[in-house]
């Protein structure tokens, strides 16, 4: 069997992988991207909406700046996150941005002057000014302060995609296309690579790396109904667990979009709102302003799909043949500013419905849509478990979203995870003492192994695959879905558990090695159960409600037991469940102490030390009066030294010079 | 609410796998009861799952976005995800689109066609230097430009144009609408430094817009709409005034 080698092995040729391998081979590393489809085919290319950058080019992005976007972003987590990465990110994306802008990606720009826009259901005259006209267009989203998602109309992830996997092109790093990863290579705590099949000739081979790198998206299929794209599975955070050394982090922290079109699930970009939306029920009746008088539509998604479903079980869902739905009414915004701004959403409708969003109500529905969790890494993007194995993007927990991700952050998550970790794996390979020193027999163990597998697959038990799967989703979907209780959870876990123990003995119809959907799933569905287990496992766990995790039986946020991270490892093949251990977050550390998110619920147990950080901050800052926000910001967590070197100038805006 | 009678509808598929040749090509025919709101995409599954499980097919997104599953719909190149059953009649042809290498079935290897187009066309952007300061302002652009880019940009390399061109069947070198659309994309780009006379050098002959015959196949099967009948026309025109320079005189 045939073995390859080079520097860095990026498993994923999404946003993520394409510029972390991008960061890696500018610094001369050798790089081979691995992807299931076409780059260009990755499901980055279904962002819709926008991406966060606090540019603060649009009058009503004034003001917006790193501090803002990350005291959003830390509420918007329900204080999961890891506030370093925090801070490292939101000082990143503007220079992400800025990059793809030079990559020729065609951001939607400002027009100085008078426009008409939709703001809380009526119509305003906002003026843009002189000196933005041309810059960087950004527009409003849900869970932030100010204007921030910059964007393409309503195809940001599609133009990014391409300009990125156009600059791998031109880099001249080689895809992989059509293959997957099926194990990682791996021996005394060390990563060595993985594993390969061919999805067309159905050959094993083995790649062989310095340093391994995880970039393979969400796990959204896990579910029935979700937004995610069919190659969704989580395969790549799969397959780090399956080494009983990398951990996954937070697997229970699941997000629901509000807007999935009813009802097959598809995407309807929550720029619906952004631009000036609403929801509406039975009645035609704008219900959100209800629950949530401070952002109404526009609070976080793990709120306003919480507030969709409760509204439904209050009787007021509009009933159809399949289940019941609400509206979302883009009507007000008129056919030009659709036709312009939103003509994905306006496509989608007339393919899928038949029907026009500029005169028509679109049916919409909350469906899952996003892992928080993953391979757990540290801010290096490293497996502190597995060394060798990198993270990023959606398929980690690097740990920038906490427990509820803010629209508009992932995508980008993966440009500036790219930039920064690919750096650091650079760094990585560039140590002596990352060279590879393996023996070639262990890597034909792992190829054998894997084969033998396969082969069991092929000779044939008698449990059916696709049913296996099809009774995992909805399982997840029933019982481990928006709203959760302990008893769903362990009736969800039980079951998961007894769908393990039947996926080891699946048989394959289809005998074919090559080309062969069914051997796929067969061996998929193994990996997805245990990733399944892990989401059922830590959500029963956690007796809290934390951002998207909310429990019936525990609907309040408790900060004395459970500001802390769930680690997810598999410590042995023949288990049926996932072991947990915990990591407690340092509130003294905190730059933003945990307190009430600014919507949402406002009842929490606070922790012990929440009161002493914010004195303490309270001194530092009067300390510092009169220092500007850098100053006073470095005094309560500095992470300038965190940052690759050529990423530490400060962003540059048309207020003002620097603050 | 009434119970519907839904129609039975007869797929017909070319299956055909180059792996084992000894078996061929063949339409394979199967019958599936419609649901409401069905798509080729819930329809295929369907089929894959209850009836032949080892029939190929490539979705991703299954929302129109990312191009994975064009193929000819009754012959007509187009996103099988997007397309409802109910517009279309009792009986529906399936074949994978010509002009790509056959995975299998329905499935055909569009990306690394697509991969060879970009890496010859160099469809990224050629800046005048290397280095962007990031943390400076972006480079402005006149919102109406960026909007334009956006139109061009917004192609999904689903391979339809291919599929339905005539000059790609009978040239395999042929760029086809995609290229062409990018070239323009990028010479519409003000960040590409690019000459005329140097996209000359990239399609100036009958792989390139030359060997466009104005059929309009392509523009007529886009699933994005694509303006590119205009845009073939108007690259024609000005690859022609490159084309009547004298070799020596064109700017490199």
């Amino acid at each position: 069997m045939r073995i390859d080698y080079t520097d860095v092995l990026v498993i994923g040729g999404g946003l993520a992988g394409l510029r972390a391998g991008l960061a890696a081979k500018r610094r001369g590393q050798d790089v081979i991207i691995l992807s299931l489809v076409p780059p260009k085919r990755s499901h980055s290319a279904a962002a819709m909406g926008g991406m966060q950058a606090s540019l603060a080019n649009v009058i009503k992005g004034s003001g917006d700046n790193e501090d803002v976007h990350f005291a959003d972003t830390v509420r918007g987590g329900d204080w999961g996150a890891d506030q370093e990465v925090v801070r490292v990110f939101v000082d990143t994306a503007p220079k992400a941005v800025r990059e793809l802008s030079a990559w020729g990606v065609p951001w939607t720009r400002v027009h100085k002057g008078d426009r008409e826009t939709v703001i809380n259901g009526q119509r305003f005259v906002i003026t843009e000014r002189e000196e933005a006209h041309g810059l960087i267009s950004q527009r409003n989203f849900g869970g932030t302060s100010l204007w921030r998602a910059c964007y393409v109309s309503d195809g940001t992830g599609h133009a990014m995609l391409y300009a990125i996997s156009d600059q791998t092109i031109a880099a001249n790093i080689p895809v992989r296309e059509r293959v997957e990863a099926l194990a990682l290579i791996h021996d005394a705590g060390r990563c060595y690579g993985a594993v390969i099949r061919d999805l067309i000739s159905g050959e094993l081979s083995a790649y062989v790396a310095k340093a391994t790198v995880i970039a393979t998206g969400g796990a959204g299929r896990l579910y029935r109904v979700t937004t995610n794209a069919v190659i969704n599975e989580g395969i790549g955070a799969a397959i780090a667990l399956e080494t009983g050394r990398a951990a996954l982090g937070n697997m229970e922290a699941i997000q629901f979009h509000p807007t999935a079109l009813f009802p097959s699930g598809i995407l309807i970009t929550e720029g619906c709102r952004g631009d000036g939306g609403i929801l509406r029920d039975v009645d035609n009746y704008r219900f959100m302003p209800d629950y949530e008088p401070e952002k109404k539509e526009l609070a976080s998604r793990d709120v306003v799909s919480r507030h969709m479903l409760e509204h439904i079980q209050n009787g007021k869902g509009v009933k159809s043949r399949l289940g019941q739905h609400l509206w979302l009414d883009i009507t007000l915004l008129g056919r030009a500013h659709i036709e312009r701004h939103l003509q994905e959403v306006r496509e989608i409708c007339r393919h899928f419905l038949d029907i026009d969003p500029s005169k028509d109500p679109i049916p919409v529905m909350p469906a899952q849509h996003y892992t928080m969790g993953g391979v757990r890494t540290n801010l290096l993007g490293e497996s502190p478990g597995l060394k060798g194995l990198f993270a990023v993007g959606e398929a980690s927990c690097w740990d920038l979203h906490g427990f509820n991700r803010l629209g508009g952050n992932s995508v980008a998550e993966t440009v500036v995870a790219g930039m920064i970790v690919g750096e650091f794996i650079a760094d990585f390979c560039q140590k002596p003492k990352s060279d590879l020193n393996i023996p070639t027999s262990l890597i034909h163990e792992f190829l054998k192994r894997e084969q033998a597998r396969i082969d069991a697959l092929l000779g044939g038990g008698d449990e059916d695959a696709n049913r296996l799967r099809t009774r995992m989703q909805e399982v997840m979907t029933e019982k481990v879905g928006i709203f959760r209780t302990g008893i769903q959870l362990a009736a969800a876990v039980e079951e998961l558990q007894s769908l393990l123990l039947k996926s080891r003995n699946i048989g394959v119809r289809n005998k074919s090695r090559g080309a062969n959907p069914e051997l796929a799933t067969a061996y998929r569905v193994q990996k997805m159960l245990k990733l399944a287990l892990c989401v059922a496992c830590g959500a029963l766990a956690r007796t809290e409600s934390r951002g998207a995790h909310f429990r019936y039986d525990f609907p309040r946020r408790d900060d004395v037991q459970w500001l802390r991270r769930t680690l997810a490892t598999w410590s042995s093949e023949s288990d049926t469940l996932p072991t947990l251990v915990y990591e407690p977050l340092d509130v003294m550390r905190m730059e933003l102490p945990p307190g009430w998110r600014g919507y949402g619920a406002k009842d929490y147990v606070p922790h012990p030390d929440a009161a002493r950080r914010t004195a303490e901050i309270e001194v530092a800052r009067s300390r510092l009066t009169g220092a500007d926000r850098f100053e006073l910001q470095k005094a309560l967590m500095p992470y300038d030294h965190l940052l690759p070197p050529h990423l530490r100038a400060r962003n540059r805006r048309i207020e003002g010079t620097v603050t | 609410m009434s119970e519907t009678k839904h129609r039975q509808l007869t797929i017909k598929v070319f299956r055909y796998d180059p792996r084992t040749p000894e078996v061929a090509p063949r339409m394979q025919a199967f019958q599936v009861e419609e649901a409401e709101g069905m798509t080729l995409f819930i329809a295929l599954n369907e089929i894959r799952e209850t009836m032949d499980p080892g029939l190929n097919f490539d979705f991703v997104c299954r929302a129109g976005v990312c191009g994975s599953c064009g193929m000819l719909i009754n012959g007509r190149p187009g996103l099988a995800c997007r397309t409802l059953t109910k517009n279309l009649g009792r009986e529906i042809t399936l074949a994978p689109l010509p002009g790509f290498e056959l995975i299998a079935d329905l499935s055909v290897n569009t990306g690394k066609w697509m991969r060879a187009m970009s890496e010859r066309l160099e469809t990224w952007i050629h800046a005048s230097q290397e280095e962007t300061d990031l943390a400076q302002l972006e480079e402005r652009m006149e919102p109406d430009l960026a909007e334009a880019i956006y139109q061009l940009d917004r192609c999904i390399e689903c391979g339809c144009c291919v599929a339905a061109c005539g000059t790609a069947q009978m040239r395999k070198d042929f760029v086809g609408a995609v290229g062409l659309n990018k070239v323009a994309r990028f010479r519409l780009d003000p960040r590409d430094r690019r000459s005329d006379d140097d996209y000359f050098d990239l399609i100036g002959d009958d792989d390139g817009v030359f060997g466009c015959m104005s059929l309009l196949g392509c523009h007529d099967v886009c699933p994005k709409n694509l303006p590119l009948q205009t845009q073939i026309a108007f690259l024609r025109r000005k690859m022609t005034v490159s084309g009547l320079k004298p070799a020596g005189k064109r700017k490199r």
